[in-house]
């Protein structure tokens, strides 16, 4: 037997002692996720088919994070769809304005998400959990439907690609550099239908969050799943949330990868993603002179609270750039918390940035930070397509939260240490 | 079964962000989903589609989020089938899973061109570009995704 760390989690789910790349399964379900835009359309679908029942009002998660507080009228309706539906089935994790946060930082935050889970959502980034050591992956409405009357759901077996961590990070660089690195290396159809499967020394000087930023965007190389080992790390972020017992899954040693890709994290430099793909990666040195209008800090990628310590640390007793708008988003309610203890939250005021509520917004365009014609928009979120912020002709350059707060300042895509 | 209709095309990497923008995420009505199809990048799709015609794109059809608004808006435009050279991995579940016909086919997705009159034939995977009197070969589903698709969609089949 020689099977990689998602394997062995789909196959313990399948009731299978062994599987292979290309085998079509069907898997046991941890937790099924859906979100104010996805869960409606779900909801349209089970009740189509009929079903009367959710197959365990414990293990699904409604979360109303994209639009809320509801952006407009349409979107009140789809949130009460949603909320009607939680109520009638009694739904446990059903999160609403006031306890709601980005869903991809709120579920492990509670510890809903565990090592060694198998879990859908019906939101591409659902990706993130792999960070635990749990199969995690994004579906589409019907599958989650499906997911929520059954708690199953259908899977091909994907082949995998190591990554292979060495060395330790530099200042100023974070997992956000990691994984458009990586992106940049494998282009965003890289990874297509496979697992990325991270290893290696490296792994070890990586945080929690570093790590959850990571697996978020391996939907980005067009990844099913990123996927890290369990580590005192995991086990240490785990204690106090998870209040089950998880099971720790290990690739074997004679795991089989299509490839390795090997990274010292020392060599990483900042990266910036230039419109409108992911993959098209420039380190900070290469970037040149290119002037901003809005920067963006937040989203399930970077709105945890490390991000917005780093944040903090260079808008600390700066001001934003004349004609530059600075939107700073914690992603959960206890991360918004804990910046007001730290003091972070009065950096960012009187630095001149706005600070809101949890919610996805601008990342996708949705509202809180729309952009006009031809501006462009250092962001800490994930995607850079034509349009994704706003007008087709605005652009969107993926950061880090380091570079995103020196760009606020300078006014133009900026190295950290030019205002440090 | 059999489609039969004119070609729109689109280059490699067409994300659910052009397909539709999240912005008008805030409706499930596939009719009004419809009308914002393709806006970023081809304002007058809509328009121009006519129910039967036939989609291709390259390399990552339907990359980005997993919005199955996004099949949703295709086939709500009339689209009977996209043809492309390979699709992420979400697009081509929610294209299955809503019944909208996808072929994998590099071949066909590099020559057949834009307003060609193209045939597809479902069952035996064959993609016949009748304006150029040429014909390719799609990759056939699995039987397990056949059945999906027979059936009528993943819940029908569930059931």
């Amino acid at each position: 037997m020689s099977m990689t760390m998602t394997q062995k989690i789909l196959a313990a789910h399948a009731g299978l002692d062994e599987v292979k790349p290309g085998q079509l399964i069907e898997a046991k379900l941890d937790m099924v996720l859906g979100n104010d835009i996805t869960s409606p359309v779900a909801i349209n679908e089970f009740e189509k088919a009929g079903f009367e029942e959710v197959f365990d009002k414990s293990k699904i998660s409604l979360v109303m994070d994209h639009f809320t507080p509801n952006k407009d009228i349409k979107a009140a309706q789809q949130c009460k769809q949603t909320r009607t539906f939680a109520r009638k089935f009694d739904i446990d994790n059903f999160f609403d304005v006031g306890n709601v946060g980005i869903e991809h930082a709120l579920l492990p935050e509670l510890g809903l998400v565990a090592a060694g889970d198998c879990i859908i959502g019906a939101d591409s980034h659902t990706c993130t959990y792999g960070a635990l050591g749990a199969f995690s992956t994004g579906v589409g409405s019907t599958d989650m439907a499906a997911g929520m009357a059954t708690g199953k759901a259908w899977f091909k077996v994907p082949s995998a690609i190591k990554v292979e961590l060495t060395g330790t990070l530099q200042p100023y660089v974070s997992g956000k550099d990691v994984i458009l690195h990586l992106i940049g290396e494998i282009g965003v159809d890289g990874a297509l239908y496979q697992s990325l499967e991270f290893a290696g020394e490296g792994v070890k000087s990586l945080s929690m969050d570093d790590r959850l930023c990571i697996s978020n965007m391996a939907i980005e190389a067009g990844a099913k799943n990123g996927i890290f080992p369990v580590d005192e790390i995991t086990k240490n972020y785990m204690y106090g949330r998870v209040n089950r017992a998880y099971q720790i899954f290990e690739a074997d040693e004679d795991a089989v990868y299509e490839r390795t890709i090997s990274i010292d994290l020392s060599q990483l430099k900042p990266t910036v993603a230039f419109p409108h793909l992911p993959e098209n990666t420039k380190t900070i040195d290469e970037v040149g002179n290119v002037k901003i209008d809005q920067v963006v800090i937040g989203s399930c990628t970077n709105g945890r609270l490390e991000d917005m310590r780093t944040a903090a640390q260079i808008l600390k007793g700066k001001k934003v750039a004349r004609d530059v708008r600075c939107i700073v988003i914690p992603a959960t309610q206890s991360i918004y918390k804990e910046c007001i203890k730290q003091g972070y939250l009065d950096i960012f005021i009187d630095a001149g940035c706005a600070v809101s509520t949890p919610t996805c917004g601008p990342c996708l365009g949705g509202y809180m930070g729309i952009l006009a014609e031809h501006e462009r928009c250092v962001a800490t979120t994930n995607r850079n397509f034509i349009g994704r912020m706003g007008h087709n002709l605005s652009e969107v350059y993926l950061a880090n939260p380091a570079v995103a707060a020196a760009s606020a300042i300078t006014g133009r895509i900026s190295d950290p240490k030019e205002v440090m | 079964m059999k489609a039969q209709g004119h070609v729109f095309k689109y280059g490699d990497n067409i994300d659910t962000d052009i397909i539709i923008p999240a912005r008008y995420l805030n409706t499930a009505d596939s009719k009004e989903l419809a009308a914002h199809c393709m806006e970023p990048v081809d304002e007058d799709f809509y328009k121009n589609a006519q129910a039967g015609d036939i989609m291709v794109g390259g390399l990552n059809f339907g990359c980005g989020s997993s919005r199955e608004h996004a099949p949703i808006a295709i086939k709500a435009c009339g689209i009977s089938c996209v043809i492309a050279k390979s699709f992420a991995r979400i697009f081509y579940r929610n294209a299955i899973n809503i019944g909208l016909a996808i072929m994998e086919c590099p071949e066909a997705a590099e020559e057949i061109e834009a307003g060609d009159e193209v045939s597809v034939d479902f069952e035996t995977g064959i993609i016949t570009d009748i304006t150029k009197h040429k014909q390719y070969k799609a990759m056939p589903f699995p039987a397990f995704i056949d059945n999906i698709i027979k059936q009528g969609g993943l819940l029908h089949a569930l059931k």
